[in-house]
């Protein structure tokens, strides 16, 4: 890949926290490009979070070794936070400080040294990008668990960065919230270009969206690919403590496991999935005869 | 869902003078139940009713800020009516001080640290039955209990921030089951947590439940819902949208679409394979390739 098309580049990314007994990252190599969509996912403890701080230039204490490159910029101990990432933390409220929902939101552009005038016209943009539109008044202590969740995503919007990394973002979010968080995260993606890398384990949504899914454990990527392959893994997935993985996938996943239906037919989009086994089903009905050599063949 | 014999043979909470007992066998019972914050503010909760048995395994479900967890605060009295009533085993909350009210009901938060705040684990689970004013030894039997059921036995000496999130939210329950409350409120039991996580607090639930106790869980995963809890309640705006069994409300799509909600992936691609003689409440992967397989025997 060549360096123009390249948003993030890690290189053997090694980091331990003070005292602990392993590495939270354990040698990560990744390659993001521009305007990729990337997920990640993986279970509790996997150095999920602690990568999203790296890309970030939030280098916790402890020690750090490879190379990462973000937005061009050169990331490592003590160095400026990335300039061209945003970050949206797992927990709303490590990040929401403003008293009212538009002061909050005003917070990072006026750091920035934003006309106060774009600023008075991005607030609303902002909010109605994230379904908060008309709470520019509200306190922020007001907001509900999954308000303030979309208040700090709207915090990393405005700020109108290249990289949106976010950690969990949608965790506290309804089914409908969760679906408008990815919507938005779609549209901001094909309007501006943006690259996103986002840690979650609402698999379905994600399986929808995302070009690219990684898997982390124990500090290291075991594996990835677009999400029609990547939840094949029987290994990964389809194992009674594996990662979730959307249910469209396990049905299928199972059909192809007892050899009733091609690999090549596999996927975990919901709406392909449906077509899949319409197909299946139809074909089953024509001609039991059919089926029956498939699944000998 | 019924009631063991030993949870009857459990002891009541002591009533206090004048009360009376409508009915012991139901955990909670609300009426007319109507709720603000602040009495010129708007209502919150518009007059809700349910009744819940003991013994019984309850999702209520709903969109954010719809009143999910207004209403669970009104299960232990962290929370007073405006105006309505809650009888929990049969006393009112309004005339039982919450300390009280804290042995029937345990309510875990939807954020562990806002709950987590003793140095080490065994101390932040000591502290609630501490507070019951038991005897040391009772304490330490039930930590220790409470401890082995959530797998936190080998972390018991370790400092509870030191926990990862799941961890921390096992700790959580833990804490609230050292209490052995006869009702379990617990708000987002799987927020934040992976599969394995997520599955192990399940499992835990129902084993606890499977003992006589009562469980209300708050949750935004369809999924779990599905695979686990029999009865499902839809809070929307303040009222209560559907009561029922699990797979008649999970599988209304128009009805949870009025609450902001929609059936599981899995019940979503059954309803498209209707023509195919797959069932529409079908709530679960097994469930559905059990119906394909069915396809299959008879072809």
């Amino acid at each position: 890949m060549d360096d123009e098309a390249v948003a993030i580049r890690v290189r053997d990314l090694r980091f331990r926290y003070p005292g602990a007994a392993r590495d939270a990252l354990a040698g990560v190599n990744l390659d993001v490009h521009r305007g990729e969509f990337l997920g990640i996912t993986g279970p509790s403890g996997a150095g999920k979070s602690t990568l999203c701080l790296c890309l970030k230039g939030l280098i916790p204490a402890g020690e750090f070794s490879g190379s990462v490159s973000v937005a061009g910029q050169t990331v490592a101990p003590g160095s400026a936070y990335v300039d061209g990432s945003a970050l949206v933390f797992q927990n709303p409220e490590t990040q929401i400080i403003g008293l009212t929902v538009a002061e909050d939101l005003a917070f990072g552009p006026e750091n920035l040294r934003r006309e106060p005038a774009w600023i008075r016209g991005a607030i609303p943009t902002h909010l109605d990008l994230v379904r908060l539109g008309g709470y520019q008044d509200t306190d922020t202590y007001r907001l509900s668990g999954g308000q303030k969740q979309r208040l700090a995503i709207a915090d990393a919007l405005i700020l109108e960065p290249a990289i949106l990394i976010l950690d969990e973002p949608t965790s506290e979010l309804d089914p409908i919230g969760k679906d408008e968080v990815f919507d938005v995260l779609e549209r901001l993606r094909h309007e501006r270009q943006i690259t996103v890398i986002m840690v979650e384990h609402a698999a379905e949504q994600l399986a929808e969206m995302a070009d690219r899914i990684i898997v982390m454990q124990d500090g290291m990527v075991v594996d990835q690919g677009p999400p029609d392959q990547l939840y094949l893994n029987p290994v990964l997935f389809h194992r009674p403590d594996a990662e979730r993985a959307p249910q469209i996938s396990e049905v299928l996943f199972q059909l192809v496991q007892a050899g009733l239906l091609p690999a090549e037919e596999f996927t975990a989009r919901e709406q392909q999935g449906i077509e899949r086994l319409r197909a299946f089903l139809a074909e089953r009905q024509r001609s039991p005869l059919v089926l029956w050599e498939r699944g000998r063949g | 869902m019924r009631a063991t014999a030993s949870d009857h043979a459990r002891p009541q909470p002591a009533l206090s003078q004048g009360e009376r007992v409508l009915d012991a066998r139901a955990s909670i019972e609300v009426s007319e139940l109507v709720f603000r914050y602040t009495p010129s503010g708007s209502d919150v909760l518009r007059g809700i009713s349910l009744r819940i048995e003991a013994g019984e395994f309850v999702a209520l479900i709903g969109q954010n800020g719809a009143g999910k967890t207004t209403l669970a605060k009104h299960f232990n009295g962290l929370l007073k009516p405006t105006s309505g009533s809650i009888r929990v085993m049969g006393r009112d909350t309004r005339t039982v001080p919450v300390a009280d009210m804290a042995r029937t009901v345990g309510y875990v938060y939807q954020n562990p640290d806002h709950q987590i705040f003793a140095q080490r684990v065994r101390a932040e689970a000591a502290f609630g039955p501490r507070n019951l004013g038991l005897s040391p030894a009772e304490v330490e039997r039930r930590v220790d209990a409470a401890l082995e059921l959530v797998g936190l036995q080998e972390h018991a000496d370790d400092f509870a921030f030191s926990l990862g999130r799941g961890q921390r939210q096992k700790l959580a329950v833990a804490s609230v089951l050292a209490m052995e409350p006869r009702v379990l409120v617990i708000d987002e039991p799987t927020t934040g947590l992976d599969q394995a996580g997520a599955r192990g607090i399940l499992e835990l639930l129902s084993r606890w439940n499977a003992e006589g106790r009562t469980i209300i869980a708050i949750t935004h995963d369809m999924a779990l819902v599905a695979e686990r809890i029999p009865r499902t309640i839809v809070v929307s705006d303040g009222l209560i949208l559907a009561d029922g069994a699990t797979r008649v409300v999970l599988s209304d799509a128009p009805l949870l679409r009025q609450a902001f909600l929609r059936p599981p992936q899995v019940t979503r691609v059954a309803q498209q394979l209707s023509e195919f003689g797959i069932r529409p409440d079908t709530l679960t992967v097994t469930e559905l390739l059990a119906q394909i397989r069915e396809q299959e025997a008879i072809a």
